[in-house]
Protein backbone atom coordinates (compact mmCIF):
# COMPACT_ATOMS: atom_id res chain seq x y z
CA UNK A 1 0.00 0.00 0.00
CA UNK A 2 1.24 3.47 -0.84
CA UNK A 3 1.33 5.83 2.13
CA UNK A 4 -0.14 9.28 2.62
CA UNK A 5 2.95 10.75 4.31
CA UNK A 6 4.33 12.49 1.21
CA UNK A 7 1.00 14.32 0.85
CA UNK A 8 1.06 15.44 4.49
CA UNK A 9 4.63 16.66 4.12
CA UNK A 10 4.03 18.61 0.91
CA UNK A 11 0.79 20.16 2.14
CA UNK A 12 2.27 21.20 5.49
CA UNK A 13 5.27 22.78 3.76
CA UNK A 14 2.98 24.72 1.43
CA UNK A 15 0.63 25.67 4.27
CA UNK A 16 3.33 27.52 6.21
CA UNK A 17 4.27 29.77 3.27
CA UNK A 18 1.91 32.60 4.41
CA UNK A 19 3.73 32.66 7.78
CA UNK A 20 7.01 33.24 5.97
CA UNK A 21 5.81 35.83 3.47
CA UNK A 22 2.57 37.63 2.78
CA UNK A 23 3.85 39.14 -0.44
CA UNK A 24 0.96 39.40 -2.88
CA UNK A 25 3.23 38.47 -5.77
CA UNK A 26 4.28 35.21 -4.13
CA UNK A 27 0.78 34.31 -2.96
CA UNK A 28 -0.79 35.14 -6.30
CA UNK A 29 1.80 32.99 -8.07
CA UNK A 30 1.17 30.09 -5.69
CA UNK A 31 -2.62 30.41 -5.86
CA UNK A 32 -2.68 30.29 -9.66
CA UNK A 33 -0.17 27.44 -9.59
CA UNK A 34 -2.31 25.44 -7.17
CA UNK A 35 -5.37 26.26 -9.26
CA UNK A 36 -3.71 24.74 -12.33
CA UNK A 37 -2.48 21.83 -10.20
CA UNK A 38 -6.10 21.16 -9.23
CA UNK A 39 -7.37 21.46 -12.82
CA UNK A 40 -4.58 19.11 -13.92
CA UNK A 41 -5.11 16.59 -11.14
CA UNK A 42 -8.59 16.00 -12.52
CA UNK A 43 -7.07 15.33 -15.92
CA UNK A 44 -4.33 13.17 -14.38
CA UNK A 45 -6.86 10.76 -12.92
CA UNK A 46 -8.61 10.18 -16.24
CA UNK A 47 -5.67 10.67 -18.62
CA UNK A 48 -2.63 9.75 -16.56
CA UNK A 49 -4.09 6.72 -14.78
CA UNK A 50 -6.89 5.79 -17.18
CA UNK A 51 -5.18 6.58 -20.49
CA UNK A 52 -8.21 8.53 -21.76
CA UNK A 53 -6.72 11.75 -23.12
CA UNK A 54 -9.29 14.49 -22.84
CA UNK A 55 -8.70 17.73 -24.75
CA UNK A 56 -11.84 19.25 -23.31
CA UNK A 57 -11.52 19.54 -19.55
CA UNK A 58 -12.66 23.14 -19.99
CA UNK A 59 -16.17 21.70 -20.26
CA UNK A 60 -16.02 20.67 -16.59
CA UNK A 61 -14.08 23.74 -15.40
CA UNK A 62 -16.39 26.16 -17.17
CA UNK A 63 -19.66 24.50 -16.22
CA UNK A 64 -18.67 24.48 -12.55
CA UNK A 65 -17.48 28.10 -12.70
CA UNK A 66 -20.65 29.30 -14.42
CA UNK A 67 -22.88 27.30 -12.09
CA UNK A 68 -21.42 28.84 -8.95
CA UNK A 69 -21.41 32.34 -10.50
CA UNK A 70 -24.93 32.20 -11.95
CA UNK A 71 -26.43 30.76 -8.77
CA UNK A 72 -25.05 33.70 -6.82
CA UNK A 73 -25.75 36.46 -9.30
CA UNK A 74 -29.14 35.40 -10.64
CA UNK A 75 -30.59 33.42 -7.75
CA UNK A 76 -28.82 34.88 -4.71
CA UNK A 77 -27.65 31.48 -3.54
CA UNK A 78 -24.78 31.34 -1.05
CA UNK A 79 -21.34 30.94 -2.64
CA UNK A 80 -20.38 27.99 -0.45
CA UNK A 81 -23.49 26.14 -1.59
CA UNK A 82 -22.55 27.27 -5.07
CA UNK A 83 -19.20 25.55 -4.66
CA UNK A 84 -20.89 22.19 -4.12
CA UNK A 85 -23.49 22.86 -6.80
CA UNK A 86 -20.69 23.77 -9.21
CA UNK A 87 -18.74 20.61 -8.48
CA UNK A 88 -21.93 18.61 -8.93
CA UNK A 89 -22.74 20.32 -12.25
CA UNK A 90 -19.17 19.78 -13.49
CA UNK A 91 -19.26 16.09 -12.66
CA UNK A 92 -22.69 15.78 -14.27
CA UNK A 93 -21.27 17.15 -17.53
CA UNK A 94 -18.41 14.66 -17.11
CA UNK A 95 -20.87 11.80 -16.72
CA UNK A 96 -22.91 12.86 -19.76
CA UNK A 97 -19.83 13.23 -21.99
CA UNK A 98 -18.56 9.93 -20.59
CA UNK A 99 -21.75 8.05 -21.39
CA UNK A 100 -21.86 9.44 -24.92
CA UNK A 101 -18.18 8.79 -25.68
CA UNK A 102 -17.63 5.47 -23.96
CA UNK A 103 -21.01 4.00 -24.90
CA UNK A 104 -20.13 4.52 -28.53
CA UNK A 105 -16.71 2.98 -27.94
CA UNK A 106 -14.59 6.07 -28.67
CA UNK A 107 -10.94 5.46 -27.89
CA UNK A 108 -7.65 7.30 -28.31
CA UNK A 109 -7.62 10.37 -30.50
CA UNK A 110 -11.33 10.04 -31.30
CA UNK A 111 -12.14 10.48 -27.64
CA UNK A 112 -9.78 13.47 -27.49
CA UNK A 113 -11.41 15.15 -30.47
CA UNK A 114 -14.95 14.64 -29.22
CA UNK A 115 -14.13 16.05 -25.77
CA UNK A 116 -12.55 19.07 -27.50
CA UNK A 117 -15.73 19.47 -29.55
CA UNK A 118 -17.93 19.39 -26.44
CA UNK A 119 -15.89 22.14 -24.79
CA UNK A 120 -16.04 24.26 -27.94
CA UNK A 121 -19.80 23.80 -28.29
CA UNK A 122 -20.24 24.90 -24.68
CA UNK A 123 -17.96 27.90 -25.26
CA UNK A 124 -19.96 29.07 -28.27
CA UNK A 125 -23.25 28.38 -26.53
CA UNK A 126 -22.27 30.33 -23.42
CA UNK A 127 -21.06 33.27 -25.51
CA UNK A 128 -24.57 33.86 -26.89
CA UNK A 129 -27.04 32.63 -24.29
CA UNK A 130 -28.43 35.30 -21.89
CA UNK A 131 -28.10 33.34 -18.64
CA UNK A 132 -24.28 33.34 -18.82
CA UNK A 133 -24.23 37.05 -19.64
CA UNK A 134 -23.42 36.15 -23.24
CA UNK A 135 -20.48 38.14 -24.59
CA UNK A 136 -20.33 40.39 -21.53
CA UNK A 137 -19.67 37.57 -19.09
CA UNK A 138 -20.76 37.22 -15.49
CA UNK A 139 -19.48 39.50 -12.75
CA UNK A 140 -19.87 38.29 -9.18
CA UNK A 141 -20.77 41.19 -6.87
CA UNK A 142 -17.99 42.22 -4.50
CA UNK A 143 -18.99 41.10 -1.00
CA UNK A 144 -15.87 40.69 1.11
CA UNK A 145 -17.23 38.39 3.80
CA UNK A 146 -16.08 34.85 4.56
CA UNK A 147 -19.75 33.76 4.45
CA UNK A 148 -19.80 34.84 0.81
CA UNK A 149 -16.56 32.94 0.02
CA UNK A 150 -14.73 36.25 -0.46
CA UNK A 151 -11.81 37.54 1.55
CA UNK A 152 -9.92 40.80 2.04
CA UNK A 153 -6.57 39.04 1.99
CA UNK A 154 -5.22 36.38 -0.35
CA UNK A 155 -4.16 34.14 2.52
CA UNK A 156 -7.55 32.46 3.11
CA UNK A 157 -7.91 31.92 -0.63
CA UNK A 158 -4.49 30.32 -0.61
CA UNK A 159 -5.40 27.94 2.17
CA UNK A 160 -8.71 27.05 0.52
CA UNK A 161 -7.13 26.17 -2.82
CA UNK A 162 -4.41 24.28 -0.95
CA UNK A 163 -7.12 22.33 0.88
CA UNK A 164 -8.77 21.45 -2.41
CA UNK A 165 -5.43 20.32 -3.87
CA UNK A 166 -4.78 18.26 -0.71
CA UNK A 167 -8.19 16.60 -1.08
CA UNK A 168 -7.48 15.83 -4.72
CA UNK A 169 -4.12 14.29 -3.80
CA UNK A 170 -5.74 12.14 -1.12
CA UNK A 171 -8.46 11.09 -3.57
CA UNK A 172 -5.92 10.01 -6.17
CA UNK A 173 -3.79 8.18 -3.60
CA UNK A 174 -6.88 6.35 -2.33
CA UNK A 175 -7.64 5.39 -5.93
CA UNK A 176 -4.07 4.07 -6.35
CA UNK A 177 -4.65 1.78 -3.37
CA UNK A 178 -8.03 0.54 -4.53
CA UNK A 179 -9.50 -1.91 -6.99
CA UNK A 180 -10.93 1.01 -8.94
CA UNK A 181 -7.44 2.44 -9.48
CA UNK A 182 -5.99 -0.93 -10.46
CA UNK A 183 -8.80 -1.41 -13.00
CA UNK A 184 -8.26 2.08 -14.37
CA UNK A 185 -4.56 1.42 -14.96
CA UNK A 186 -5.40 -1.96 -16.50
CA UNK A 187 -7.70 -0.21 -18.99
CA UNK A 188 -4.91 2.24 -19.84
CA UNK A 189 -2.47 -0.60 -20.44
CA UNK A 190 -4.77 -2.89 -22.44
CA UNK A 191 -8.51 -2.49 -22.65
CA UNK A 192 -9.24 -5.86 -24.29
CA UNK A 193 -7.24 -7.79 -21.74
CA UNK A 194 -9.02 -5.83 -19.02
CA UNK A 195 -12.48 -6.82 -20.22
CA UNK A 196 -11.37 -10.45 -20.61
CA UNK A 197 -10.59 -10.37 -16.89
CA UNK A 198 -14.12 -9.34 -15.97
CA UNK A 199 -13.66 -5.58 -15.85
CA UNK A 200 -16.69 -3.57 -16.89
CA UNK A 201 -14.54 -1.07 -18.75
CA UNK A 202 -17.47 1.23 -19.50
CA UNK A 203 -18.40 1.58 -15.82
CA UNK A 204 -14.80 2.15 -14.73
CA UNK A 205 -14.15 4.79 -17.37
CA UNK A 206 -17.46 6.49 -16.58
CA UNK A 207 -16.61 6.63 -12.87
CA UNK A 208 -13.17 8.01 -13.75
CA UNK A 209 -14.42 10.81 -16.00
CA UNK A 210 -17.06 11.79 -13.43
CA UNK A 211 -14.54 11.99 -10.59
CA UNK A 212 -12.07 13.73 -12.88
CA UNK A 213 -14.70 16.31 -13.82
CA UNK A 214 -15.54 16.88 -10.15
CA UNK A 215 -11.89 17.70 -9.32
CA UNK A 216 -11.49 20.02 -12.30
CA UNK A 217 -14.90 21.48 -11.51
CA UNK A 218 -13.76 22.39 -7.99
CA UNK A 219 -11.00 24.43 -9.63
CA UNK A 220 -13.58 26.18 -11.79
CA UNK A 221 -15.62 27.21 -8.73
CA UNK A 222 -12.50 28.48 -7.02
CA UNK A 223 -11.54 30.48 -10.10
CA UNK A 224 -14.93 32.21 -10.15
CA UNK A 225 -14.65 33.20 -6.47
CA UNK A 226 -11.05 34.34 -6.70
CA UNK A 227 -11.33 36.48 -9.82
CA UNK A 228 -15.06 37.27 -9.45
CA UNK A 229 -15.47 37.33 -13.21
CA UNK A 230 -15.85 34.75 -15.95
CA UNK A 231 -16.82 34.84 -19.57
CA UNK A 232 -17.05 32.23 -22.31
CA UNK A 233 -13.37 32.46 -23.30
CA UNK A 234 -12.16 32.01 -19.72
CA UNK A 235 -14.62 29.31 -18.69
CA UNK A 236 -14.59 27.12 -21.78
CA UNK A 237 -11.53 28.42 -23.66
CA UNK A 238 -8.87 26.00 -24.92
CA UNK A 239 -6.32 27.56 -22.52
CA UNK A 240 -7.77 25.69 -19.57
CA UNK A 241 -8.02 22.37 -21.46
CA UNK A 242 -4.37 22.78 -22.45
CA UNK A 243 -3.17 23.67 -18.95
CA UNK A 244 -5.19 20.72 -17.64
CA UNK A 245 -3.18 18.24 -19.70
CA UNK A 246 0.12 20.13 -19.87
CA UNK A 247 0.64 20.24 -16.10
CA UNK A 248 0.33 16.49 -15.44
CA UNK A 249 2.18 15.53 -18.64
CA UNK A 250 5.13 17.79 -17.79
CA UNK A 251 4.99 16.50 -14.22
CA UNK A 252 4.79 12.83 -15.24
CA UNK A 253 1.25 11.65 -16.04
CA UNK A 254 -0.06 8.80 -13.95
CA UNK A 255 1.89 9.69 -10.81
CA UNK A 256 0.46 11.27 -7.68
CA UNK A 257 2.29 14.62 -7.73
CA UNK A 258 2.39 14.94 -11.52
CA UNK A 259 0.01 17.84 -11.72
CA UNK A 260 1.48 19.79 -8.80
CA UNK A 261 5.05 19.39 -10.08
CA UNK A 262 4.02 20.21 -13.63
CA UNK A 263 2.02 23.27 -12.59
CA UNK A 264 5.03 24.59 -10.64
CA UNK A 265 7.33 24.06 -13.61
CA UNK A 266 5.11 25.61 -16.26
CA UNK A 267 4.08 28.54 -14.08
CA UNK A 268 7.67 29.25 -13.03
CA UNK A 269 8.72 28.92 -16.64
CA UNK A 270 6.01 31.33 -17.73
CA UNK A 271 7.14 33.94 -15.19
CA UNK A 272 10.81 33.46 -15.98
CA UNK A 273 10.38 33.84 -19.72
CA UNK A 274 8.34 37.02 -19.14
CA UNK A 275 11.28 38.47 -17.16
CA UNK A 276 13.91 37.34 -19.66
CA UNK A 277 12.20 38.45 -22.83
CA UNK A 278 11.75 41.99 -21.60
CA UNK A 279 9.62 44.12 -23.93
CA UNK A 280 9.69 42.01 -27.10
CA UNK A 281 6.03 41.07 -27.62
CA UNK A 282 5.34 37.33 -27.81
CA UNK A 283 8.97 36.37 -27.26
CA UNK A 284 8.14 34.93 -23.84
CA UNK A 285 5.61 32.59 -25.44
CA UNK A 286 8.17 31.45 -28.02
CA UNK A 287 10.73 30.64 -25.30
CA UNK A 288 8.00 29.01 -23.22
CA UNK A 289 7.03 26.78 -26.14
CA UNK A 290 10.62 25.82 -26.93
CA UNK A 291 11.38 24.90 -23.34
CA UNK A 292 8.22 22.81 -23.16
CA UNK A 293 9.19 20.92 -26.30
CA UNK A 294 12.60 20.29 -24.75
CA UNK A 295 11.09 19.09 -21.45
CA UNK A 296 8.62 16.72 -23.09
CA UNK A 297 11.23 15.50 -25.57
CA UNK A 298 14.02 14.91 -23.05
CA UNK A 299 11.87 13.61 -20.21
CA UNK A 300 8.96 11.68 -21.64
CA UNK A 301 8.01 10.49 -18.17
CA UNK A 302 7.98 14.02 -16.86
CA UNK A 303 9.58 15.66 -13.88
CA UNK A 304 8.51 12.76 -11.66
CA UNK A 305 10.33 10.34 -13.98
CA UNK A 306 13.52 12.41 -13.85
CA UNK A 307 13.37 12.66 -10.05
CA UNK A 308 12.80 8.91 -9.68
CA UNK A 309 15.77 8.19 -11.94
CA UNK A 310 17.99 10.64 -10.02
CA UNK A 311 17.12 9.21 -6.64
CA UNK A 312 17.45 5.60 -7.68
CA UNK A 313 20.65 5.77 -9.65
CA UNK A 314 23.17 5.90 -6.77
CA UNK A 315 21.70 2.77 -5.18
CA UNK A 316 21.83 0.54 -8.22
CA UNK A 317 24.87 -1.22 -9.54
CA UNK A 318 23.53 -1.40 -13.08
CA UNK A 319 21.39 1.18 -14.82
CA UNK A 320 17.92 -0.12 -15.60
CA UNK A 321 16.51 0.00 -19.08
CA UNK A 322 13.64 2.21 -18.04
CA UNK A 323 15.80 5.08 -16.78
CA UNK A 324 16.15 8.26 -18.73
CA UNK B 1 -24.15 -28.86 -13.43
CA UNK B 2 -24.81 -29.49 -17.07
CA UNK B 3 -23.19 -32.45 -18.76
CA UNK B 4 -21.55 -30.11 -21.26
CA UNK B 5 -20.26 -26.83 -19.86
CA UNK B 6 -20.11 -25.13 -23.24
CA UNK B 7 -22.42 -25.63 -26.19
CA UNK B 8 -21.89 -23.88 -29.51
CA UNK B 9 -24.92 -24.13 -31.79
CA UNK B 10 -24.86 -23.30 -35.50
CA UNK B 11 -22.56 -20.32 -35.02
CA UNK B 12 -21.77 -18.39 -38.19
CA UNK B 13 -19.65 -15.32 -38.72
CA UNK B 14 -19.16 -13.19 -41.83
CA UNK B 15 -16.37 -10.71 -42.40
CA UNK B 16 -17.93 -8.70 -45.20
CA UNK B 17 -18.61 -11.32 -47.87
CA UNK B 18 -16.24 -13.88 -46.39
CA UNK B 19 -17.84 -16.66 -44.41
CA UNK B 20 -15.31 -17.09 -41.60
CA UNK B 21 -17.32 -19.53 -39.48
CA UNK B 22 -19.90 -21.76 -41.15
CA UNK B 23 -22.56 -23.21 -38.81
CA UNK B 24 -20.12 -24.50 -36.23
CA UNK B 25 -21.72 -26.74 -33.60
CA UNK B 26 -19.98 -28.60 -30.80
CA UNK B 27 -20.02 -29.25 -27.09
CA UNK B 28 -17.28 -29.20 -24.49
CA UNK B 29 -17.96 -31.72 -21.74
CA UNK B 30 -17.46 -30.63 -18.15
CA UNK B 31 -14.04 -31.46 -16.75
CA UNK B 32 -12.40 -32.39 -20.05
CA UNK B 33 -9.75 -30.91 -22.32
CA UNK B 34 -10.98 -30.32 -25.84
CA UNK B 35 -8.62 -29.19 -28.56
CA UNK B 36 -9.65 -27.10 -31.54
CA UNK B 37 -7.16 -27.57 -34.36
CA UNK B 38 -7.00 -26.60 -37.98
CA UNK B 39 -4.76 -24.96 -40.60
CA UNK B 40 -3.87 -21.26 -40.39
CA UNK B 41 -6.85 -19.09 -41.22
CA UNK B 42 -9.37 -21.83 -40.43
CA UNK B 43 -11.20 -19.53 -37.99
CA UNK B 44 -10.00 -20.89 -34.65
CA UNK B 45 -9.27 -17.50 -33.11
CA UNK B 46 -12.50 -16.08 -34.57
CA UNK B 47 -14.46 -18.87 -32.91
CA UNK B 48 -12.62 -18.20 -29.63
CA UNK B 49 -13.46 -14.51 -29.85
CA UNK B 50 -17.13 -15.38 -30.36
CA UNK B 51 -17.17 -17.73 -27.38
CA UNK B 52 -15.46 -15.17 -25.14
CA UNK B 53 -17.66 -12.31 -26.35
CA UNK B 54 -15.12 -10.19 -28.23
CA UNK B 55 -16.92 -10.70 -31.55
CA UNK B 56 -20.68 -10.83 -32.13
CA UNK B 57 -22.09 -13.82 -33.98
CA UNK B 58 -24.11 -13.38 -37.13
CA UNK B 59 -26.09 -16.52 -36.42
CA UNK B 60 -26.39 -19.30 -33.87
CA UNK B 61 -26.09 -19.46 -30.09
CA UNK B 62 -23.46 -19.91 -27.41
CA UNK B 63 -24.62 -21.64 -24.22
CA UNK B 64 -22.56 -21.75 -21.07
CA UNK B 65 -23.67 -23.92 -18.17
CA UNK B 66 -27.17 -24.01 -19.63
CA UNK B 67 -27.47 -20.21 -20.00
CA UNK B 68 -27.60 -18.41 -23.34
CA UNK B 69 -24.63 -16.01 -23.30
CA UNK B 70 -24.63 -15.21 -27.04
CA UNK B 71 -25.06 -11.46 -26.58
CA UNK B 72 -23.24 -10.98 -23.27
CA UNK B 73 -20.19 -8.68 -23.20
CA UNK B 74 -16.80 -10.24 -22.31
CA UNK B 75 -16.74 -8.98 -18.71
CA UNK B 76 -20.08 -10.67 -17.93
CA UNK B 77 -18.84 -13.96 -19.32
CA UNK B 78 -15.69 -13.61 -17.24
CA UNK B 79 -17.86 -13.19 -14.13
CA UNK B 80 -19.68 -16.38 -15.03
CA UNK B 81 -16.35 -18.17 -15.13
CA UNK B 82 -15.19 -18.00 -18.74
CA UNK B 83 -11.53 -17.01 -19.03
CA UNK B 84 -9.47 -16.65 -22.19
CA UNK B 85 -5.87 -16.13 -23.12
CA UNK B 86 -4.83 -14.25 -26.22
CA UNK B 87 -2.80 -15.81 -29.02
CA UNK B 88 -0.90 -12.54 -29.35
CA UNK B 89 -0.08 -11.93 -25.69
CA UNK B 90 -1.78 -8.88 -24.24
CA UNK B 91 0.07 -8.05 -21.02
CA UNK B 92 -0.45 -4.86 -19.04
CA UNK B 93 3.05 -3.95 -20.15
CA UNK B 94 3.68 -1.15 -17.66
CA UNK B 95 2.79 -3.29 -14.65
CA UNK B 96 4.74 -5.96 -12.83
CA UNK B 97 3.90 -9.65 -13.13
CA UNK B 98 2.23 -9.60 -9.74
CA UNK B 99 0.16 -6.50 -10.58
CA UNK B 100 -0.89 -8.09 -13.88
CA UNK B 101 -2.21 -11.17 -12.15
CA UNK B 102 -3.81 -9.14 -9.36
CA UNK B 103 -6.09 -7.46 -11.92
CA UNK B 104 -7.65 -10.88 -12.43
CA UNK B 105 -7.73 -11.63 -8.69
CA UNK B 106 -9.63 -8.39 -8.11
CA UNK B 107 -12.71 -9.96 -9.69
CA UNK B 108 -13.36 -11.70 -6.37
CA UNK B 109 -11.15 -9.63 -4.07
CA UNK B 110 -12.08 -6.03 -3.47
CA UNK B 111 -9.08 -5.23 -1.29
CA UNK B 112 -5.81 -4.44 -3.03
CA UNK B 113 -3.73 -6.33 -0.47
CA UNK B 114 -5.87 -9.48 -0.80
CA UNK B 115 -5.71 -9.35 -4.60
CA UNK B 116 -1.91 -9.01 -4.56
CA UNK B 117 -1.66 -11.88 -2.10
CA UNK B 118 -3.91 -14.08 -4.25
CA UNK B 119 -1.75 -13.16 -7.25
CA UNK B 120 1.30 -14.59 -5.47
CA UNK B 121 -0.39 -17.97 -5.19
CA UNK B 122 -1.41 -18.04 -8.85
CA UNK B 123 2.08 -17.00 -9.95
CA UNK B 124 3.60 -19.86 -7.99
CA UNK B 125 1.16 -22.36 -9.52
CA UNK B 126 2.31 -21.54 -13.07
CA UNK B 127 5.99 -21.16 -12.24
CA UNK B 128 6.27 -17.39 -12.27
CA UNK B 129 7.20 -17.16 -8.59
CA UNK B 130 10.68 -15.84 -9.33
CA UNK B 131 9.50 -13.02 -11.59
CA UNK B 132 6.78 -11.52 -9.39
CA UNK B 133 8.29 -8.03 -9.36
CA UNK B 134 9.55 -8.06 -12.95
CA UNK B 135 7.85 -5.63 -15.34
CA UNK B 136 5.60 -7.65 -17.69
CA UNK B 137 7.32 -6.04 -20.67
CA UNK B 138 10.64 -7.71 -19.78
CA UNK B 139 9.34 -11.31 -19.85
CA UNK B 140 10.51 -13.84 -22.44
CA UNK B 141 8.00 -15.41 -24.86
CA UNK B 142 7.63 -18.40 -22.53
CA UNK B 143 7.25 -16.06 -19.57
CA UNK B 144 4.54 -13.96 -21.24
CA UNK B 145 2.62 -17.11 -22.21
CA UNK B 146 2.71 -18.16 -18.58
CA UNK B 147 1.55 -14.71 -17.57
CA UNK B 148 -1.40 -14.95 -19.98
CA UNK B 149 -2.33 -18.21 -18.35
CA UNK B 150 -1.81 -16.89 -14.82
CA UNK B 151 -4.03 -13.87 -15.39
CA UNK B 152 -6.80 -16.05 -16.77
CA UNK B 153 -6.47 -18.41 -13.81
CA UNK B 154 -6.65 -15.51 -11.37
CA UNK B 155 -10.35 -15.01 -12.12
CA UNK B 156 -10.91 -18.60 -10.90
CA UNK B 157 -12.56 -19.74 -14.13
CA UNK B 158 -14.56 -22.90 -14.75
CA UNK B 159 -14.06 -22.76 -18.49
CA UNK B 160 -10.62 -21.85 -19.75
CA UNK B 161 -10.11 -20.91 -23.39
CA UNK B 162 -6.43 -21.26 -24.27
CA UNK B 163 -5.53 -19.71 -27.61
CA UNK B 164 -2.19 -21.18 -28.73
CA UNK B 165 -0.68 -20.95 -25.30
CA UNK B 166 2.22 -23.15 -26.48
CA UNK B 167 2.96 -21.35 -29.74
CA UNK B 168 6.43 -19.85 -29.91
CA UNK B 169 7.80 -22.06 -27.15
CA UNK B 170 10.77 -24.39 -27.69
CA UNK B 171 10.34 -28.15 -27.14
CA UNK B 172 11.69 -28.10 -23.60
CA UNK B 173 9.44 -25.19 -22.67
CA UNK B 174 6.48 -27.13 -24.11
CA UNK B 175 7.44 -30.14 -21.99
CA UNK B 176 7.40 -27.85 -18.93
CA UNK B 177 4.04 -26.35 -19.84
CA UNK B 178 2.06 -29.53 -20.62
CA UNK B 179 1.84 -30.72 -17.00
CA UNK B 180 0.83 -27.20 -15.91
CA UNK B 181 -2.16 -27.38 -18.27
CA UNK B 182 -3.04 -30.95 -17.30
CA UNK B 183 -2.97 -29.98 -13.63
CA UNK B 184 -5.78 -27.49 -14.29
CA UNK B 185 -8.38 -30.16 -15.07
CA UNK B 186 -7.41 -31.86 -11.83
CA UNK B 187 -8.40 -28.60 -10.16
CA UNK B 188 -11.86 -28.87 -11.74
CA UNK B 189 -11.45 -26.70 -14.82
CA UNK B 190 -12.79 -27.42 -18.27
CA UNK B 191 -10.48 -26.46 -21.09
CA UNK B 192 -10.95 -25.59 -24.74
CA UNK B 193 -7.62 -25.00 -26.44
CA UNK B 194 -6.39 -24.20 -29.92
CA UNK B 195 -2.98 -25.52 -30.70
CA UNK B 196 -0.58 -26.34 -33.53
CA UNK B 197 1.75 -28.49 -31.47
CA UNK B 198 0.46 -32.02 -32.17
CA UNK B 199 2.66 -33.52 -29.45
CA UNK B 200 0.83 -31.43 -26.85
CA UNK B 201 -2.60 -32.20 -28.27
CA UNK B 202 -1.98 -35.93 -28.16
CA UNK B 203 -0.69 -35.60 -24.61
CA UNK B 204 -3.54 -33.46 -23.35
CA UNK B 205 -6.79 -33.53 -25.28
CA UNK B 206 -9.44 -36.21 -24.86
CA UNK B 207 -11.50 -34.74 -27.64
CA UNK B 208 -10.31 -33.00 -30.80
CA UNK B 209 -12.29 -30.80 -33.18
CA UNK B 210 -10.88 -29.97 -36.58
CA UNK B 211 -11.82 -26.65 -38.14
CA UNK B 212 -11.10 -25.94 -41.79
CA UNK B 213 -12.38 -22.98 -43.80
CA UNK B 214 -14.81 -22.16 -41.00
CA UNK B 215 -16.41 -25.61 -40.85
CA UNK B 216 -15.88 -28.40 -38.36
CA UNK B 217 -14.81 -31.25 -40.61
CA UNK B 218 -13.87 -33.92 -38.08
CA UNK B 219 -14.14 -34.75 -34.41
CA UNK B 220 -12.89 -37.57 -32.19
CA UNK B 221 -9.72 -38.54 -30.36
CA UNK B 222 -6.35 -37.27 -31.55
CA UNK B 223 -5.59 -40.60 -33.25
CA UNK B 224 -8.98 -40.70 -34.97
CA UNK B 225 -8.77 -37.24 -36.47
CA UNK B 226 -5.14 -37.70 -37.50
CA UNK B 227 -6.22 -40.72 -39.54
CA UNK B 228 -9.20 -38.94 -41.08
CA UNK B 229 -8.61 -38.35 -44.82
CA UNK B 230 -10.57 -35.08 -44.69
CA UNK B 231 -8.21 -33.75 -42.03
CA UNK B 232 -5.09 -34.75 -43.95
CA UNK B 233 -6.47 -33.01 -47.03
CA UNK B 234 -7.32 -29.88 -45.08
CA UNK B 235 -3.69 -29.54 -44.05
CA UNK B 236 -1.90 -30.86 -47.15
CA UNK B 237 -4.29 -30.18 -50.02
CA UNK B 238 -6.81 -32.09 -52.16
CA UNK B 239 -5.90 -35.67 -52.96
CA UNK B 240 -3.09 -35.76 -50.40
CA UNK B 241 -4.73 -38.51 -48.35
CA UNK B 242 -5.11 -40.76 -51.41
CA UNK B 243 -1.50 -40.16 -52.51
CA UNK B 244 -0.17 -40.90 -49.01
CA UNK B 245 -2.17 -44.14 -48.75
CA UNK B 246 -1.04 -45.13 -52.24
CA UNK B 247 2.58 -44.28 -51.35
CA UNK B 248 2.58 -46.29 -48.15
CA UNK B 249 1.02 -49.35 -49.82
CA UNK B 250 3.81 -49.28 -52.44
CA UNK B 251 6.51 -49.20 -49.78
Amino acid sequence: MKTYWPIVLVVVLLAIVPFVTTSNVVLNFLITTLLIALVGQGWNLLGGYGGQYSFGHAAFFGTAAYTTAILQVQYGINAWLGLFAGIFAGSLVGAVIGVLCFRSGLRGSYFSLVTLAFAEVLRIFSSVTPITGAGVGTLIKLDLRPEAFQFQSRVPFYWIVLTLVALSLVTVRAAENSRFGAYLVAIRENEDAASALGINTFAVKLAAITLSAAITGAAGCFYAQYFLFIDAAIAYGPWISIDALLAPIVGGAGTLFASLLGALVIKALGEATKLLSGDAPGLDLVIYGLVLIAVVGLAPRGVAGVLTALFRRPFRAQPEGDNG
Amino acid sequence: MAESLLTVENVSKYFGGLLAIDKASFQVRTGTITALIGPNGAGKTTLFSIISGFLPTDDGRVLYDGADITTEPPHRRARRGVARTFQIVQPFAGLTVRENIAIGSHLWQRSRAAALEAANQVALSVGLGAQLEAPAATLTVAGSKRLELARALAIAPRLLLLDEVLAGLNPSEIRDMVPVVRELTARGMTILMTEHVMQAITALAEHVLVLAEGRIIARGTAQEVAADPLVVEAYLGRGAARRITAGSSHA
